[in-house]
């Protein structure tokens, strides 16, 4: 990996030594604005992110539940697009040099440019991009430009993927695995899906690429359970999410509870 | 997946994960079963003694009196449910039949084909929930209404404009959580593979019967081929079986709404840039950045900012054209064939008949134009009666 930025590599390594899960947010980049989405970003590098999964909005996210939906409107609504996105990533980079991965959808790659895109934002200070609505069977199309611009690859896993597929996925994955823990879209749920140890499971026996899960989950205790299955991270977005939802007409009170719940988090994959 | 699902570069299944085991799942069913022997005997007898096939192909005198050349017009108005949709819904239902499915989802804009899935849905007695924008909801309330008697839940979908791209939105999110119990009802010719084949597949019927009648009825070929075009099902029904008859002309009428300029339409062939949306690579109405814009248009069944793969391939080789009629043209042309014909088309269907006014005094008398009449007006009459007041 080129400019000697951090590397998905380097955070697992560092984190299997001290055998504990990577934590992984995941927010809409600009949600609710330019400045506050910087800080709620900076606030949770605080608060011990090991590796940020960010988005840029778009109008139609079908992979998204409900929280996440009004998070990509709030975000567009505040003048957040490609370029400005890329700005915010400096900021971040310029803060810490932590890991991030793009979660995207594919027409705003397309339209910028899929060759051009990878390579601005990995300047940018970008490790992934994974693009939601491309699948393993179209990995080439994005694969390989990316690989060029020195980007890592991050494929989804699915509860209903089978094993075959889940072995084209692993090898063509070199950054980590994202493991959706359940049939659905994102959103918080009550109760951690009963999918996941399995699903950790066949993918450990399968693959030595990490493996981090995510959607659904909303709870210190669902973070523990993915993390003692054998998962090497664990991804929460619509929960912080809707903090920033709840709390919009309250900045610090925003930033304080995403501070005290990944606070949380954290302290429950530690051991 | 078997298939690429291509159509030169467009199409393809630009999805989720988690979709793909269940379109893996609906191409091998399909590939399965559609030459199969009792499946087609099954949809051949429901097509005729429930849906209504074949539908006639009408010599409209008077219409053609008014624009100057011969108009026939193909009568999918007459279907069961009122429009062309009924095709599609009896082959993919069965589909879903044959494979075991108990619950149906469908999208819809104008109703139509979220009554055509409630009407088979009820008639396989499977579970029907149909996503509809809450805009389509309100324009189009008679259709909801008929879904509901036929026993289906109508899920009103808030995101967006609450038009049919904000209900395909919806719906893809509920399959996503519900894939394996749940066929999808995919209502045109878009969408990821493999919808767009299956879909036209169904809709072949109309253009295979329009050939036969024309040479029957008329002796000749047409020189003309006129449908409107939203996802693009209907047009390329009719289209399909003339696709090698190079001296028919083939013409496709997107959605011009307030006009192209003002930006307020739907005329995704001839205004869009090809980008990516609800599975498929296909001409798209968005921004530099590739935000996708919300559509506008007097016919809710048109409101859709993307296009059928295979239209975005006959546009690049030129063996279709596409243009566009704006909403005002198309309450004409709705009034001229109420008046001349005692025919109400539905106000996607008016977006063709539109053209052809546009055509009057620029072909020959004995130019012979068909014209895919997808659908009946019935459902769009508090429409009209608010844009053009009757006087007393
Ligand atoms: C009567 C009628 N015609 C046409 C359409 C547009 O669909 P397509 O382009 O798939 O034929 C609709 C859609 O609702 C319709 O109801």
């Amino acid at each position: 990996m080129s400019n000697g930025m951090k590397t998905y590599k380097q955070v697992f390594s560092e984190l299997s030594d001290l055998n504990r899960a990577a934590l992984i947010p995941f927010f809409v980049i600009g949600d609710p604005d330019f400045d506050t989405s910087l800080a709620i970003i900076k606030t949770a590098i605080d608060a011990g992110a090991d590796i940020l999964e960010l988005g840029i909005p778009f109008s139609d996210p079908i992979a998204d539940g409900p929280t996440i939906q009004k998070a990509d409107i709030r975000a567009r609504n505040s003048g957040m697009n490609v370029q400005k996105a890329m700005e915010l990533i400096r900021k971040v980079k310029d803060y810490k040099d932590i890991p991030i991965g793009l979660l995207m959808y594919y027409n705003l790659i397309y339209q910028y440019g899929t060759e051009k895109f990878f390579a601005d934002f990995h300047e940018a200070g970008v490790n992934s991009v994974l693009v939601a609505d491309l699948s393993i069977d179209d990995a080439d199309e994005i694969a390989t430009p990316a690989t060029s611009a020195g980007l890592d690859t991050v494929f989804m896993v699915t509860p209903n993927t089978n094993p075959e597929r889940m072995k084209t996925i692993a090898s063509k994955t070199t950054g980590f695995i994202y493991t959706v823990s359940l049939l659905g879209v994102t959103g918080s749920r009550e109760k951690l899906s009963d999918a996941v140890e399995g699903l950790v499971g066949k993918l450990k026996k399968l693959t030595s690429v990490p493996i981090c899960v995510g959607f659904g989950i909303s709870k210190p205790e669902h973070a523990a359970a993915i993390a003692s299955a054998g998962a090497d991270g664990v991804i929460i977005g619509s929960k912080i999410v809707g903090l920033i939802e709840k709390n919009l007409d309250n900045r610090g009170k925003m930033l304080s509870e995403i501070s005290t719940f990944l606070g949380g988090v954290k302290s429950a994959i530690e051991n | 997946m078997k298939y690429k699902g291509r159509f030169g570069d467009y199409g393809g299944f630009y999805v989720p994960e988690v979709l793909m085991p269940v379109l893996e799942e609906l191409e091998q069913a399909f590939y399965r079963f559609y030459e199969d022997e009792h499946f087609v005997a099954e949809l051949a007898q429901l097509s005729k003694d429930y849906a209504g096939r074949p539908t006639p192909l009408y010599y409209a005198t008077r219409f053609s009196e008014h624009v100057g050349f011969k108009v026939y017009l193909k009568r999918e108005d007459l279907l069961h449910g009122g429009a062309h949709k009924v095709n599609n819904t009896l082959g993919q239902g069965l589909l879903a039949k044959y494979m075991g499915k108990t619950r149906l989802i469908a999208e819809t804009g104008a109703g139509q084909h979220g009554l055509a899935t409630a009407m088979i849905g009820a008639l396989f007695g499977m579970e029907t929930k149909i996503f509809m924008g809450v805009t389509d909801i309100e324009r189009q309330s008679v259709n909801v209404h008929k879904m509901k008697l036929c026993g289906a839940e109508v899920i009103p979908v808030e995101g967006g404009t609450g038009t049919l791209k904000d209900a395909i939105n919806e719906a893809l999110r509920y399959w996503t959580a519900h894939v394996t119990d749940t066929f999808y009802l995919f209502g045109s010719t878009c969408g990821p593979h493999p919808y767009p084949t299956v879909v036209k597949h169904f809709q072949t019927c109309i253009g295979e019967e329009t050939r036969q009648q024309c040479l029957e009825q008329i002796g000749r070929l047409p020189s003309m081929i006129v449908a409107c075009v939203g996802g693009g099902s209907n047009a390329i029904g009719i289209f399909s079986a003339f696709l090698d008859d190079k001296d028919v002309k083939l013409i496709g009428v997107e959605a011009g709404g307030r006009s192209l300029a003002s930006g307020k339409h739907a005329a995704t062939l001839v205004a869009g840039r090809v980008g990516i949306l609800h599975g498929a690579k296909s001409y798209l109405l968005q921004d530099d950045e590739g935000q996708v814009y919300e559509t506008e248009s007097v016919s809710a069944g048109l409101d859709y900012p993307a296009v059928g793969p295979e239209h975005c391939l006959l546009k690049d080789t030129g063996r279709a054209e596409y243009v566009a009629a704006e909403d005002a043209e198309v309450l004409d042309a709705f009034e001229l064939l109420s008046k001349s014909e005692g025919i109400l088309p539905a106000l996607e269907s008016a977006h063709a008949l539109a053209f052809l006014c546009d055509q009057k005094g620029k072909l020959s008398s004995d130019t012979i134009v068909v014209v895919s009449l997808s659908g009946r007006g019935d459902k769009d009459v508090s429409i009209v009666e608010k844009r053009r007041p009757l006087e007393d």
